[in-house]
């Protein structure tokens, strides 16, 4: 399926059950260099709008919150070692955790790539 | 404190702020540059290998005359630092203290003949003056200087400046001088707040733009911004008032005695003297230190610092990333006894104890041009 965004510039995709969840490109220009990035375990439980993940720049941290509910699979291991990947390619290999979702109906309360593209042209 | 960004100050150099790309921020009641295009990592770093020019125009700049006599003997009664004793043009780092000896504001006092002059911090400039002044009522005169202050930091920051103001070359750490820029008088000091060697130069608003695109016209010089001054002063160990000192913080619990001279300790002659005399005696409850932790989590302002064995110490004052240090880094409060290099501590982040050592500072040596 297609991306779905949060108000608060988290991307999930989903592909069968399970969907992937990283910053969108626009978040990780906003945050900077980022130089820490902290991801859930496999196994815990989120709750839509839970602190899921934590990324940090130079600067500040930023919650990263989980777009629906569920239960996390794996978070992404690579942002351990190389962080700055966030800012390289935060639509794809910049991914911070995979979700199975309780819910696949609370995607539907996203908002499509066309309604975030406005969105964030309004924040501008 | 943020004000809405319709009532925020601007510095002549805004508009060339927004030209440039800058992300633009409230600091102090000043609409300012936090990061241009280039983002913080690397302005950082830039800074550290070539050249990094600053606005810090918000900060206050004054210039301090006694009615009678040397400017220098009057002010000592509100600082602890040894003013009278400047060289003409010789500046010297020092504090404004209260009569607990805690900390109004950290400063830059430079001598030219009997007056001197004052460069002070944005968000207490307003309440400095008027304490020096009410402090000195009907024995000096504190004239306000409406000018814009940049900063040039970094290795190539001589070699820079020295193509429009060749002077600047004969300046050692902590020496001004007066010299001339498009037929403006312009002061620059061999200082700064990077740790690196480089200069603050005092200009007439109106001629700061033309200095600053002057200045950028360089190939070795990019804009930097209040993100990047901030992870370079902190990687060199100096405090930024409001976070590391304030009202309740003495220079001796802040690790500033180097700025005290024995002369000012052994008369007891500044305000809060006693109390700091007092804490150097008989030792006190906190001191500042700098701090590495172990893993690759910065601990940010306000983080609880706790022993190795969970009793708490203290709490972070200043904490992040160090690009040139490649890692987190933090200074705080401890008890003395907890504050030698190397005592291992931890550090509460997202309610996880994190294993953190104590650390001498600068995180990164410093760079100075040593006369």
């Amino acid at each position: 399926m297609s991306k779905k965004f949060t108000k608060d510039h988290e991307w999930i995709s989903l592909e069968g059950d399970v969907a992937t969840v990283g910053i969108t490109d626009y978040a990780q220009a906003q945050l900077g260099d980022v130089v820490f990035v902290e991801v859930p375990e496999a196994g815990r439980q989120v709750a839509k709008g839970d602190d899921a993940a934590v990324v940090e720049s130079v600067k500040a941290a930023s919650e990263v919150y989980a777009p629906v509910s569920g239960e996390v699979v794996e978070g992404n291991d690579a942002l351990e070692g190389n962080p700055a990947l966030v800012n390289e390619d935060a639509d794809d290999s910049g991914w911070f955790f995979k979700m199975k979702l309780a819910d696949q109906g609370e995607l539907d309360g996203l908002m499509d790539e066309a309604a975030y593209t406005a969105y964030v042209k309004e924040l501008d | 404190m943020n004000a809405p960004t319709d009532i925020l100050k601007k510095t002549p150099l805004h508009a060339l702020h927004v030209k440039l790309g800058a992300k633009m921020v409230p600091f102090a009641g000043y609409d300012m540059p936090v990061q241009y295009p280039l983002g913080v990592m690397k302005e950082h770093v830039q800074t550290r290998d070539k050249a990094g020019l600053f606005d810090v125009s918000h900060m206050g700049q004054a210039k301090l005359s006694a009615h009678q006599g040397d400017a220098a003997v009057l002010f000592e009664e509100l600082v602890p630092g040894g003013i009278t004793t400047l060289q003409e043009g010789r500046m010297r780092y020092t504090q404004l203290t209260n009569e607990q000896g805690g900390i109004l504001d950290d400063l830059m006092a430079t001598r030219f003949g009997d007056t001197l002059w004052l460069v002070v911090n944005a968000a207490c400039k307003d309440a400095d003056f008027a304490h020096i002044a009410a402090k000195l009522d009907g024995r000096a005169t504190l004239e306000i200087q409406q000018r814009a202050l940049l900063a040039l930091q970094g290795p190539l920051a001589e070699a820079v400046l020295a193509a429009l103001m060749p002077v600047c070359r004969d300046l050692v750490f902590m020496q001004s001088v007066w010299t001339q820029f498009d037929g403006a008088d312009v002061l620059i000091s061999r200082c700064g707040y990077t740790g690196e060697d480089g200069y603050e130069i005092s200009i007439a608003e109106d001629k700061a733009v033309a200095l600053a695109e002057a200045l950028l016209a360089h190939d070795d010089v990019e804009a930097i911004g209040l993100g990047a001054r901030d992870s370079l002063r902190l990687e060199a160990g100096l405090c930024l008032y409001g976070h590391d000192i304030d009202a309740d913080t003495t220079s001796a619990e802040a690790d500033l005695m180097w700025s005290v001279p024995k002369r000012r300790r052994a008369a007891a002659d500044f305000p809060g003297a006693d109390v700091v005399n007092a804490q150097l005696a008989d030792g006190m409850a906190k001191q500042r230190v700098g701090i590495v932790p172990e893993g690759r989590a910065p601990a940010r302002e306000g983080t609880e610092i706790q022993s190795a064995t969970g009793a708490p110490l203290g709490t972070v004052t200043s904490g992040g990333f160090g690009p040139t240090l490649g890692g987190p880094l933090a200074m705080g409060y401890v008890p003395p006894a907890y504050a030698a290099a190397g005592t291992e501590i931890q550090l509460i982040v997202r309610g996880k104890a994190m294993p953190a050592r104590i650390a001498a500072i600068p995180f990164v040596p410093q760079n100075y041009k040593k006369g």
